[in-house]
């Protein structure tokens, strides 16, 4: 067990070194740079500026230097934000779009798993026809489209809630992101969940829990969630790495202080510190839950173990 | 006759008799998927509906008197009228919605198919290949995917704005050459199959080399799974589409897009709903569409995976 947790924590290592560096290269390749304004700058300026933060070496040289800072934890200086670093600007961001992500997986996970095993108890009747078309609605209806139409209904016509921007600590401010962030994955999850459902409740140790005569809501305590959360994990994680990306543009909608707010604007500006360190900080981050995953995985099922 | 034994006598009889009669009719493979489709009532109304939508994208233009980036003088910032023509409003700037909303939809369809065409095509060849080969290749290819994976798809697809600009083809192409990585997955899945069947080995005895057999074998076979995720595929490029262009780096103005609707719509969205609604209502229709035909293509061409 200890040593498939090592073996895949050394795996993803040069997984993680290849990306670093095909991230650096196709943001250099592009055409611009930080100090493109409108109106040029003098030239001895520009090849101060230029000069000081290295690019005025060639790529290789620069390449060089960042993967050794890099791997000392240092993630370089935002060209636009000249007083920040990157790493104090993720820092500024980073624990509200965490707080974010983490929020609505828990709440779209619940109401995932308690919508898709309604549905799946009652098969082919009318709750089940109305929940997984809600479900489905949540699973299409992208991000950015049901942000303006909930803000249309909930902070306009109806105003029971703001219609976007935050206050430190208001909860109320949090509604509709979190709703808008959670239905496509409570979609999904109520999907799986559904679908597997419906397959455990069709097997015969159901039926023989049946016909002993257990009550249903007996069975399906102790004989049918369970199993049928297999399929369910192993989405969970994926799911995660999706939510947290997808907060950058929730954050972009509702004007809400994470890192979406500047990643946008810094890879317009060609900021190629920040846009670089948001972009392997998420990377790290997918790496790390993927690897998580695989393990929780393993822990449930040691045939993964000798693959 | 002579020679004729009472069995003789009853077999010619019911040869005779399945002469006259019509043959048996058998049904392939494909007229089973058919039938099963068919039965699906949320599938044959998608199509239906999505046959409509496309004919209102790309005819629809050409039967109304507004083009889309035509100026009504008289007619700024008005809400649905059905006496001046403009069924759908008008926008600030006085143009139709309805033919606004019906050269989106054109729009997001076309660049949605040039992105799932790349899309397919890479993941078909990529994931034929390195299943096919099988061994250290294929090891190299799908770690490739694995590292293409853990790169936040969201971000990348802003930083190839980045790098094509305002050229919209070929930012799906560039959009399309990212989306092929579940394809290449389920693609290699089933070639490690579909390799180790007599009709491979018979082509390979035969002398094929590896790319025709690929071609001429393996590829055909994989129709079933591939026309499934393609159709799944249609949304999500039409979703990222239209995200760029909501946060205005996908199409342009005049041209416009589902997307660049939606945001021009959403900020106004108080004073002009319809700006906000009707382009919103084509979108979330075509995307349920496709979703319920994706479904529908899953469950008849693929029983057992239910």
């Amino acid at each position: 067990m200890l040593g498939y947790a090592l073996r895949r924590v050394l795996s993803a290592i040069p997984i993680a070194l290849i990306a670093v560096t095909a991230c650096f290269f196709i943001l250099r390749l592009a055409p611009g740079g930080p100090f493109d304004g409108d109106r040029a700058l003098p030239p001895d300026t520009l090849a101060n500026l230029r000069a000081h933060y290295n690019l005025d070496q060639p790529l290789l040289v620069q390449y060089v230097i960042y993967v050794g800072r890099l791997l000392q934890g240092d993630l370089g200086p935002s060209m636009v934000f000249t007083d920040f670093t990157v790493s104090e600007m993720l820092a500024i961001g980073l624990p509200f779009t965490l707080m974010l992500g983490f929020s609505a997986f828990i709440v779209a996970t619940a109401v995932g798993l308690v919508v898709g095993a309604l549905a799946a108890v009652n098969q082919n009747r009318w709750p089940d026809y109305v929940l997984v078309l809600l479900a489905m609605v949540g699973l299409v209806v992208p991000n950015f489209l049901l942000g303006s139409l909930m803000q249309l209904a909930f902070a306009v016509y109806l105003d029971w809630v703001p219609a976007g921007g935050y206050v430190n600590g208001s909860l109320i401010h949090l509604v509709l992101p979190i709703t808008v962030l959670a239905l496509p994955h409570a979609g999904r999850i109520a999907r799986l969940m559904r679908g597997s459902m419906i397959e455990v409740l069709g097997t015969n140790y159901i039926r023989t829990a049946r016909s002993k005569g257990l009550g249903t809501r007996l069975i399906l305590a102790r004989h049918a969630i369970k199993p049928a959360l297999i399929p369910v994990v192993s989405y969970l994680g994926p799911g995660l790495s999706y939510l947290l990306t997808g907060s950058l543009v929730v954050e972009s909608i509702f004007a809400l202080p994470g890192i979406g707010k500047y990643f946008i604007s810094a890879a317009l500006n060609r900021d190629y510190g920040l846009v670089l360190g948001t972009v392997i900080l998420y990377m790290f981050i997918i790496l790390a839950l993927n690897l998580l995953v695989d393990v929780v995985y393993a822990w449930l099922d040691p045939k993964v173990r000798y693959r | 006759m002579a020679g004729i034994t009472a069995k003789d006598a009853v077999l010619t009889g019911y040869a005779e008799k399945l002469a006259t009669l019509d043959a048996p009719k058998g049904r392939s493979l494909t007229q089973d998927a058919i039938r099963r489709l068919v039965r699906n009532k949320a599938a044959v109304v998608s199509v239906v509906l999505l046959v409509l939508i496309v004919l209102f994208a790309f005819l629809g233009p050409y039967l109304l008197p507004w083009s889309y980036d035509k100026i009504d003088w008289s007619a700024i910032r008005k809400p649905p009228d059905f006496q001046k023509g403009h069924v759908f409003g008008t926008d600030q700037n006085g143009r139709d919605m309805l033919a606004r909303v019906m050269q989106g939809t054109q729009m997001s369809l076309i660049v949605a198919g040039v992105a799932t065409l790349v899309s397919v095509c890479i993941g078909i060849v990529y994931g034929a290949v390195a299943g096919y080969f099988g061994g250290r290749v294929d090891a190299v290819m799908m770690r490739f995917v694995d590292i293409m994976y853990a790169l936040p798809y969201i971000l990348f697809v802003i930083i190839l704005v980045v790098i094509f600009g305002r050229n919209p083809v070929l930012l799906f192409v560039g959009i399309g050459c990212l989306e092929w990585l579940t394809m290449a997955r389920i693609v290699r899945g089933q070639t490690l199959s579909i390799k180790e069947r007599e009709f491979v080995e018979a082509a390979r005895a035969g002398g094929a080399k590896p790319f025709a057999i690929i071609l001429r074998h393996i590829v055909p076979n994989l129709t079933g799974p591939v026309v499934i995720y393609a159709t799944l595929t249609v949304p999500e490029i039409i979703i990222t589409e239209s995200f760029l262009s909501y946060l205005g780096l996908g199409v342009q103005e005049p041209q416009t897009s589902l997307g660049t609707l939606i945001s021009f719509g959403a900020p106004v969205a108080e004073s002009l709903p319809w700006m906000l609604l009707t382009p919103a209502a084509v979108l979330v229709t075509l995307l349920l569409c496709l979703t319920f035909i994706g479904d529908g293509l899953r469950d008849a061409l693929d029983p057992k995976d239910r």
